[in-house]
C-alpha cells in the first residue's frame, strides 16, 4: 500500500506531553516542529527532545516528519544532523524559495548519512511558503530524488502576496493549483495548509471538500479534533469502492490468466486507472470501510 | 342502658379489655395562637447544640451526614467543632463521603473527638494522613448501595444524623433546594440522606433557610426528623460542580469518549427503552454527547437516565432524548433545579438507587453505566480509590453497585497519566470485582471481558478494534518502565467492604 | 570540567526541570529529585540522570530535579539539554 498522507499534524517540538502520545489520534504523519513554536532560546532544548522522543517513542505505523529551521539560521544543520540520526523518515524544510535550497539541505541530509551508514534513508518535503516559491513550485518539487511532497503554508505566502485571508480562500487559489499541479507532475504528494479556527469545524469541514475536489493528498492539521473531518471527507463513496474493487479483480483475473491486458465489461482499463482503483482501496481500508479480509 | 353512668362502666369494662385509658375531657386544652405565629413555637426548633443535647447522645455513639455539598459542605466541619467544643469523644463519624474540605476532622481525631470513621471515599489532606497512620482503627469503606444495605440492615446503626437541607419547615420538612426568596443554597437530590433520615434513631436537620409549614413537595418528611437547626450556611453550592455545560476540550477525553460511544452504540443494548447512567470524568460526560448524535440519527430514545445527574443529561431530557431522570445525587446546580422543577426528574434514595438486596433498586433495571478508574487489572478488577503511590485519593462510589447490576459496564480510563499506569498485572486496592467489569476503553485499545465473548464479537463487526487487555499492560510497561513496589507498611488503615456486607479487601498503611 | 549553573526543561505534566550547579573536584554527582511519581520510579529516573550526566562526562555536580511524571526519554533530553548550557560544549557539531 502506498502511504496515505491525508493528515499530517503538527506538534511543538518543545511539549513532552503532547509528543509522547500524539500518535494514539491516528493521523498518518506527525510534524514535530523546531521552528515557529519554538523559541530561539529553546532551540538546543527541543531539538534534544526531539531527537529523543524518536529514539525513543513506540510511533507505530505512523509516517514521522520534523520541521527544521532554516540552513540560513545558526539551527538548520543542527537540526538535520540530531533528527537524520535519530531516523526520522521525512525532513519537512520551512519557507522553501528555490530548488537550490532543496539541494543544499539534501547534501547536509547525505552528510550525515554516510557517517552513521544510513545513505538514502530520510525524505525530504518542502513547505512553499512565498510567491517566489509557488513561481518554483515544479523546481521544488523535481528537486531532489528525495522529495516525497510539497506543502502550503498560507500565511507567509499571503503576507508575501498582500493578501487578506479570506473564509473562502480566493487569495489562495492560485498557489493550491499551483502546488498539486507542480507535485502531480513531479509524482509526489501535494498537502495543503493549516486551518486554525478549531470552534468552526464547518468551515474546516468545507475547506477540506474544497481542498480534496483540488486534488490535494491531504491537509496540515494543529489539532486531534480535525482528524476525524478529514479522514471523513477523503473516505471514497461506495459507488467509488464498488468500482475499484470490480478493477483490481480484473485484474487478478488477468494476472491468472497472464494476459497483460486488463478489462472490465469489455473495456480496456489503462494504467492510471489501475492506480486510482487501489488508492481508492487504500483509502477505503484506511477509512475503516473495508478491511482487508474483505478484498481477499 | 339508658343510663349515663351505664354507659361509663361499659366504655370502662371495653377500655380495660383493650388494656386502654378512658378518655377525660377535662385533660385537653385547645390552643387558639394563629398558626403561623404557632410554627416559630415548634418543639423541635433548637440551637445546635440543644439539639445535641437532646438527642441524647453519648460518648462512643455513631453520628452521620451526607456530602451532598461535596467540596462545599459545611455541616461536617460545624457539627464536629461543636460536638468537640462540648467536650465529646470517641465518636464514630459515619459520613456518605468526605473530601478535602474536611481537614478540620485531622485535628478532632487527633484529639480523640472521632476515634472510627466510616465513608465511600477520602480525598486530600485527611486522605493522607490516614493513609500515613493517623487513626488506630481502620476506615471502613462502603459503596453507595452497600451503605444503603447496611443501614437499613442495622450493620450501620446511626445514633443521630446531621443532614444539612437548603430548606426545611419548622417541623422538618426538608428539601436540597429551596423555593422561597431566602434561598441561600441548593444541592438538590438528598439520596445519600434518605437513608439516615429514615433508619437513624435521632435526626437533625441543619438548614439555612428555614420557610413556614408546609414545605412541599418534601424530600424528607417531617415524621423522620426530631430537630431542626437554622444555621447562616450549610453549603457553598458552587461548590458541587462547575455550574454550567463544559465539553471538555482535551484531546484525549474526546477520543476516549468516541471510542465509549462507538462500544455503546454497537453494543448490542443501544435499543429504544435503554437506560444508562455515567461518571463524572470529561470522557464519560463527553460520550453523552456523541450517543446524542446517534440517538437523534436513529430515532432511539432512552427509558431513564441513573445516578449523578449532570446538567448533560437534563439537556438530553429536555430534548426529549431521556424520558426520565433518577438522580441520586445532583452534581450541578442545572441537575439541582431540574430536580426542582420537573416533575420526571425523580430523586431516589441510596438503597432505592444500589442497594444488593432492594430488588426493586434502580441499578437493576440499568443497561449501559460508563465508569472511571484510578487503575484496572489483566484480570478486569477495578480500583477507584487508592492511587498508585498508595495513598488514599479517590471515592468507591456507585461504582461496584453499577457494574454488577447492569447489563453492561464500560470503563473508561486513560492507559497512561503522565508516568502512571491504568492497566497493571494486579489493581493496588480491589474495589469493583473483575467478574463485573465488561468493557475497558483506552486510548491504545479496548479490552473486553472474556466472559463476554458475543460482546467481542459485535464490537469486532462494528469494525472496532479489540485487543487483549495483557497487550495493554505491556504496552504501559514498555512506555515508562517496571516501577518499584508501593512502601506499603503493615498497618491496616482502611477496609473495603463489598456491597453485600462481605469484606473485600484492605489499604494498608504507606512508609514515605 | 567547567561547569556553570544551568537548567532545562518546565514544570509542565509530562516534563521535568533539571538545574545542574558547580561540584567541587572529586564530589561526584549529587541527585536531589522532587517528582509527582518519586515513590515507584525515583530510582529510575535518578540513575537516567545519573547515565545521561556521566555519558557526557559530567562528573562534579549537584543536580536539582523536579519532576512531573516525565518519560526517560525527555528526562535523557532534559538532562542533556541543561549538562550542555552548563559545560558550553554541544552535542552536535557546531
Amino acid at each position: 500500500m502506498e502511504r496515505l498522507r491525508r493528515t499530517m499534524m503538527f506538534v511543538p517540538g518543545n511539549n513532552p506531553g503532547m509528543m509522547a502520545d500524539a500518535h494514539i489520534y491516528g493521523p498518518d504523519s506527525i510534524m514535530l516542529d523546531l521552528e515557529d513554536s519554538v523559541t530561539m532560546a529553546e532551540k538546543d532544548t527541543a531539538r534534544l527532545l526531539v531527537y529523543n522522543a524518536l529514539k525513543s517513542v513506540n510511533y507505530g505505523d505512523t509516517e514521522m516528519v520534523v520541521r527544521i529551521n532554516p540552513l540560513n539560521t545558526p539551527y538548520g544543520k543542527k537540526d538535520i544532523e540530531a533528527v537524520v540520526k535519530a531516523g526520522v523518515h521525512v525532513i519537512r524544510m520551512p519557507k522553501t524559495e528555490t530548488a537550490e535550497e532543496v539541494v543544499e539541505v539534501e547534501r547536509e541530509i547525505e552528510r550525515v548519512e554516510k557517517e552513521i551508514g544510513c545513505l538514502g534513508r530520510t525524505k525530504i518535503m518542502a513547505a512553499i511558503e512565498s510567491t517566489l516559491g509557488v513561481v518554483n513550485a515544479y523546481a521544488i518539487a523535481t528537486a531532489s530524488s528525495r522529495m516525497m511532497g510539497i506543502a502550503l503554508g498560507a500565511e507567509d505566502y499571503c503576507a508575501n502576496l498582500k493578501a487578506q485571508r479570506t473564509p473562502g480562500g480566493d487569495e489562495l487559489r492560485l498557489a493550491r493549483e499551483t502546488i498539486v499541479v507542480a507535485a502531480r507532475a513531479a509524482g509526489i504528494d501535494a498537502l495543503d495548509t493549516v486551518y486554525s479556527n478549531l470552534n468552526d469545524m464547518e468551515t474546516f469541514r468545507q475547506e477540506v471538500e474544497y481542498i480534496h475536489r483540488l486534488g490535494f493528498d491531504g491537509k496540515s492539521i494543529i489539532n486531534p479534533r480535525q482528524i476525524e473531518v478529514v479522514n471523513e471527507v477523503f473516505a471514497p463513496t461506495e459507488k467509488a469502492i464498488e468500482k475499484a474493487r470490480t478493477i483490481i479483480a480484473a485484474i487478478k483475473e488477468a494476472e491468472k490468466k497472464g494476459s497483460g491486458v486488463i478489462a472490465v465489461n469489455g473495456k480496456m482499463v489503462d494504467r492510471p486507472v489501475v492506480i486510482r482503483a487501489q488508492r481508492t482501496i487504500d483509502l477505503a481500508i484506511a477509512s475503516g470501510i473495508l478491511t482487508p479480509e474483505e478484498l481477499a | 342502658m339508658n343510663t349515663l353512668k351505664e354507659r361509663a362502666d361499659l366504655v370502662a369494662e371495653e377500655a380495660k379489655k383493650l388494656n386502654k385509658g378512658v378518655y377525660n375531657d377535662a385533660d385537653s386544652s385547645k390552643i387558639i395562637t394563629a398558626r403561623r405565629e404557632l410554627q416559630a413555637e415548634s418543639c423541635k426548633l433548637a440551637t445546635l447544640e440543644d439539639a445535641i443535647k437532646k438527642s441524647g447522645l453519648k460518648d462512643g455513639m455513631t453520628i452521620s451526614f451526607h456530602h451532598h455539598f461535596r467540596g462545599g459542605d459545611k455541616v461536617v466541619n460545624l457539627v464536629v467543632d461543636k460536638l468537640a467544643e462540648m467536650g465529646y469523644k470517641d465518636l464514630h463519624l459515619a459520613a456518605s463521603s468526605l473530601s478535602d474540605v474536611h481537614k478540620p476532622l485531622i485535628e478532632h481525631i487527633r484529639n480523640g473527638v472521632i476515634t472510627r470513621i466510616s465513608t465511600s471515599g477520602l480525598r486530600g489532606e485527611l486522605a493522607n494522613e490516614i493513609s500515613h497512620g493517623l487513626m488506630a482503627e481502620p476506615v471502613i469503606f462502603r459503596s453507595h448501595g452497600g451503605r444503603g444495605s447496611a443501614i437499613a440492615s442495622g450493620d450501620l446503626h446511626i445514633d443521630v444524623a446531621f443532614l444539612g437541607a437548603s430548606s426545611c419547615d419548622p417541623l422538618g420538612n426538608a428539601c436540597g433546594y429551596s423555593r422561597s426568596e431566602n434561598a441561600k443554597s441548593i444541592c438538590g437530590s438528598l439520596g445519600y440522606a434518605l437513608p439516615d433520615a429514615r433508619y437513624a434513631d435521632k435526626v437533625v436537620i441543619v438548614t439555612d433557610d428555614l420557610v413556614p409549614y408546609p414545605n412541599t413537595p418534601n424530600s424528607i418528611s417531617e415524621h423522620d426528623v426530631d430537630y431542626v437547626v437554622e444555621v447562616e450556611s450549610v453549603g457553598d453550592s458552587s461548590k458541587i460542580s462547575s455550574g454550567a455545560i463544559r465539553d471538555s476540550k482535551n484531546p484525549r477525553d474526546i477520543l476516549l469518549a468516541q471510542q465509549a460511544a462507538k462500544v455503546i452504540i454497537n453494543s448490542g443494548y443501544f435499543k429504544d427503552g435503554f437506560s444508562i447512567q455515567t461518571g463524572t470524568g470529561g470522557a464519560s460526560l463527553a460520550a453523552v454527547k456523541y450517543i446524542r448524535n446517534s440517538m437523534i440519527e436513529q430515532g432511539i430514545k432512552a427509558s431513564f437516565a441513573l445516578g449523578g445527574i449532570t446538567a448533560h443529561m437534563v439537556k438530553l431530557h429536555e430534548e426529549g432524548l431521556i424520558e426520565r431522570l433518577i438522580d441520586v445525587q445532583s452534581f450541578d446546580k442545572v441537575a439541582a433545579m431540574s430536580l426542582r422543577d420537573d416533575m420526571m426528574h425523580k430523586e431516589v434514595a441510596a438503597y432505592e438507587y444500589a442497594a444488593a438486596d432492594e430488588p426493586g433498586s434502580a441499578v437493576h433495571y440499568l443497561d449501559i453505566v460508563i465508569l472511571s478508574a484510578l487503575e484496572a487489572d489483566v484480570n478486569f478488577n477495578v480500583n477507584v480509590l487508592v492511587g498508585s503511590d498508595g495513598i488514599i485519593r479517590g471515592a468507591i462510589g456507585g461504582h461496584p453497585d453499577t457494574a454488577a447490576d447492569s447489563a453492561l459496564s464500560i470503563i473508561v480510563c486513560p492507559l497512561l497519566r503522565g508516568r502512571i499506569p491504568c492497566v497493571v498485572d494486579e489493581v493496588t486496592t480491589h474495589i469493583t470485582p473483575g467478574s463485573t467489569v465488561d468493557v475497558i476503553v483506552t486510548e491504545y485499545g479496548i479490552a473486553v471481558n472474556p466472559r463476554r465473548p458475543e460482546l467481542v464479537e459485535r464490537l469486532r463487526n462494528a469494525g472496532l478494534e479489540v485487543v487483549d487487555i495483557h497487550s495493554l499492560k505491556d504496552k504501559a510497561l514498555s512506555i515508562i518502565g517496571e516501577p518499584e513496589p508501593i512502601p506499603f507498611g503493615d498497618k491496616v488503615v482502611g477496609v473495603v467492604m463489598n456491597r453485600d456486607g462481605s469484606v473485600m479487601d484492605v489499604i494498608r498503611n504507606v512508609n514515605d | 570540567m567547567n561547569l556553570k549553573t544551568a537548567h532545562a526543561g518546565t514544570l509542565e505534566s509530562g516534563d521535568i526541570l533539571v538545574e545542574i550547579t558547580p561540584g567541587t573536584a572529586g564530589s561526584g554527582l549529587s541527585i536531589n529529585l522532587d517528582s509527582t511519581v518519586a515513590s515507584r520510579f525515583g530510582k529510575q529516573i535518578k540513575q537516567v540522570i545519573d547515565e545521561t550526566l556521566t555519558g557526557l562526562g559530567v562528573t562534579d555536580a549537584v543536580v536539582d530535579a523536579t519532576d512531573k511524571g516525565a518519560l526517560d526519554c525527555t528526562i535523557r533530553a532534559r538532562v542533556t539539554a541543561a549538562a550542555v548550557r552548563a559545560t558550553g560544549k554541544d552535542v552536535w557539531k557546531d
